[in-house]
């Protein structure tokens, strides 16, 4: 066996222009990843600019990061099982029964972090349960979660009790999506993300380099620490910038809620991209006849992605009802909507084997923003739905068109 | 007899999927070192019979010895444990992941908890140059971009990727032109000279003469014949995949 001189590549060797080219080939046969969506984050964040004069205020920025959190949450949750070429219909509704869960745990004069960890349990509860019954009775996702998403309005009735609502007293829970970083707390942050990112970079040439394989142009790297330098840079000032009309109330700073939701997305991304467990997400996303015979233990992934999933929604009801300050017997209802829209205009494939967190990031950003910049230029709730749903229709189309073209062989 | 000890033995072995029964009883053996072909019309059972092998559809009865103990191959798991590899007829490769992604699906190597890219790529690459596979362009493609000839080229590498005793190959050579099927049939003759039991199915006598050193027949559900390479030839074996000759377990 020749150990010196491989005739095969890797894809990381070639220059800096060679390696453009290559990446404008993938674009160009249809594996796009979130390109789409971050152009349209843009474009959207532009057309919002100019039209309204409050959307790049810093308080609406805030504002922002605080409309969007949940809907993140919940969309990268989604993400797990749409890889799957599942469905999670419920991950609303236990959002909702998460949060009236907290809420009792709350009057129960528990103290704020059991309260949270009873929320995030039944979460844990209610997507191993779901879980099971797709994985060992064999009835599609699409029906078992469907009659969640009906059972679960009725438990989430029960707990809370019809017309009613709870109000949230803790000042910790309140502080997730109402209280931010200290300006300097906020800087910290910004280091401490910025020193990680790099830290991994480098670590990952050096693992490269150690097992005698090729790193790309070390340039790659400088640029994207120089891109998230600069936007990170950009992000904490604005947060940092004075919001509050009134001198006698300051608000600034980031809001909590912002190095929260980074901390899951770093941490659910390492589970898909770094361990065991994410490739064989991925493997019986893609075929799972093949990740069957691959030895993989099929029924225990599909558990353990359902229990995730529903254990971000458990989460991002707990950043809801932060946020709305109370529970009720709706809550998270129709939240499971805006999150399946916001993986796939991100460019989660519905079709399964593709999908990646950050998408779900961005595909969030894509749905808060419009929702906020229309409401902020006053259009009613009535054509927000119509638009959103079209940048839905069209996500999606491109989805389907993308794998069509996928499918021809390109050599 | 002098002959090695058969790594796997079946006697009387049964299948059936409802009223349809596929496998009617049937004795198989693979001794080490040897390429055994399998041979038989469409629908004869080979498929079935190799599926429980690999732990994909254990049999319904009949007895299974590995390495001279009876034993029964329940799971995919324990088939590779064993060091049983297979290669379908329909590659179950995940074309979403990539060449290195699919070699190592099920066997990853992790490095303190996490994958171990860059020493998979590294084998992966080595294991592709050492079966000289030129047509490939990077390791790190995706699976769903590559042709028959280099998805067929992917499955067998995955399969020769660890030190296995057993590979069965199930028409390996089927989709493939003349060149890469000569370099197959050349790989396949070198892993049994390191001492693989190889099995292989083909609808083509050409290539199972060209390696094979024991040919077995499947008419029907049944082995109707166990034949050395040497001492037969083409004709014969066509008159008992087509039941023209009448079934009898060959020169034992
Ligand atoms: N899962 C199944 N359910 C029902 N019938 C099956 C199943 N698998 C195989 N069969 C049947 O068993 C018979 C043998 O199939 P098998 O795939 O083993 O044949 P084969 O010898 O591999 O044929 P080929 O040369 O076409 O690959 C066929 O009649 C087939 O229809
Ligand atoms: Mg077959």
């Amino acid at each position: 066996m020749s150990t010196t001189n491989n005739t095969i590549g890797t894809g990381y060797e070639g220059n800096i222009r060679e390696q453009i080219s290559g990446y404008f080939l993938k674009v160009k046969s249809g594996d796009m990843g979130s390109l789409p969506a971050m152009i349209g984050l843009i474009v959207l964040a532009i057309l919002f600019s100019i039209m309204s004069p409050v959307f790049l205020t810093s308080l609406n920025f805030a504002n922002l990061f605080n409309q969007a959190a949940a809907l993140i949450v919940m969309a990268m949750g989604l993400v797990f099982v749409l890889i799957l070429a599942e469905i999670d219909l419920s991950a609303g509704v236990t959002a909702g029964v998460s949060a009236a869960m907290l809420v009792i745990g709350l009057n129960a004069e528990l103290h704020w972090t059991l309260a949270i960890a009873i929320a995030v349990v039944s979460g844990v509860v209610i997507g191993y349960f779901i879980g099971i019954i797709v994985a060992k009775v064999g009835i599609p996702s699409f029906v078992v979660t469907l009659a969640c998403f009906l059972a679960f309005q009725g438990l989430q009735l029960l707990i809370i009790g019809s017309g009613g609502l709870y109000r949230i007293e803790s000042s910790e829970i309140l502080a997730i999506q109402n209280s931010n970083l200290s300006i300097v707390q906020g800087w910290i942050f910004y280091l401490v993300s910025m020193l990680l990112l790099t830290y991994s970079g480098f670590a990952a040439r050096r693992r490269r380099s150690r097992n005698g394989q090729p790193n790309r142009p070390i340039t790659f790297l400088y640029v994207k620490i120089a891109v998230a330098g600069v936007l990170g840079l950009v992000l904490v000032a604005a947060l940092n910038l004075e919001r509050s009309s009134n001198k006698a109330f300051p608000i600034h700073g980031v809001p909590i809620v912002v190095p929260v939701v980074l901390a899951l997305w770093v941490f659910c991304t390492f589970i898909l991209d770094r361990t065991k467990f994410g490739r064989y997400v991925y493997a019986l996303g893609g075929n799972p006849e093949a990740a069957r015979r691959a030895g993989i233990q099929v029924n225990n992934v599909k558990i353990a992605v359902f229990t995730i999933c529903s254990t971000l929604a458990a989460i991002s009801g707990i950043i809801s009802a932060s946020r709305i300050g109370s529970v009720d017997a709706s809550m998270g209802r129709t939240m499971v909507l805006s999150g399946i829209a916001a993986a796939v205009v991100g460019g989660v494939s519905l079709f399964g084997g593709k999908g990646r967190l950050s998408q779900a990031v961005i595909g969030g950003f894509v749905i808060a923003i419009i929702d906020n910049g229309l409401g902020l230029m006053g259009f009613n709730a009535g054509i927000n739905l119509l638009i959103t749903g079209g940048v839905l229709l069209l996500a999606a189309s491109a989805d389907a068109i993308s794998r069509k073209r996928g499918n021809v062989v390109v050599r | 007899m002098g002959a090695p000890l058969p790594v796997i033995e079946l006697l009387g072995v049964e299948k059936s999927f409802g009223a349809v029964d596929v496998l009617k009883g049937v004795d198989f053996a693979v001794e080490p070192g040897k390429v055994t072909a399998l041979v038989g019309d469409n629908g004869a059972g080979k498929s079935t019979l190799i599926k429980g092998l690999a732990g994909i559809q254990p049999y319904d009865k009949g007895i299974v010895k590995f390495d001279g103990k009876e034993i029964s191959i329940e799971s995919p798991r324990l088939a590779a444990s064993l060091g049983i590899e297979v290669v379908y007829q329909d590659l179950a490769l995940c074309d979403n992941l990539d060449i290195v992604q699919n070699m190592f699906l099920g066997r990853e190597e992790v490095y303190r908890g996490t994958l171990n890219e860059s020493a998979m790529e590294k084998k992966a690459s080595q294991t592709l140059a050492g079966l000289s596979v030129k047509t490939v362009k990077s390791v790190r493609q995706k699976v769903e971009r590559l042709s028959g000839g280099q998805r067929q080229t992917v499955a067998i590498a995955r399969a020769v990727l660890r030190d296995t005793k057993v590979v069965i190959l199930d028409e390996p050579t089927a989709a493939l032109g003349v060149a890469q099927t000569e370099q197959v049939l050349a790989l396949v003759k070198r892993l049994a000279d390191k001492g693989v039991a190889v099995i292989m199915i083909s609808h083509n006598l050409v290539d199972v003469f060209a390696v094979a050193d024991k040919i077995y027949v499947l008419y029907l559900g049944k082995m109707v014949a166990a034949l050395d390479a040497k001492t037969t030839n083409q004709n014969d074996i066509v008159g008992y995949i087509t039941g023209t000759k009448s079934a009898q377990m060959g020169n034992k």
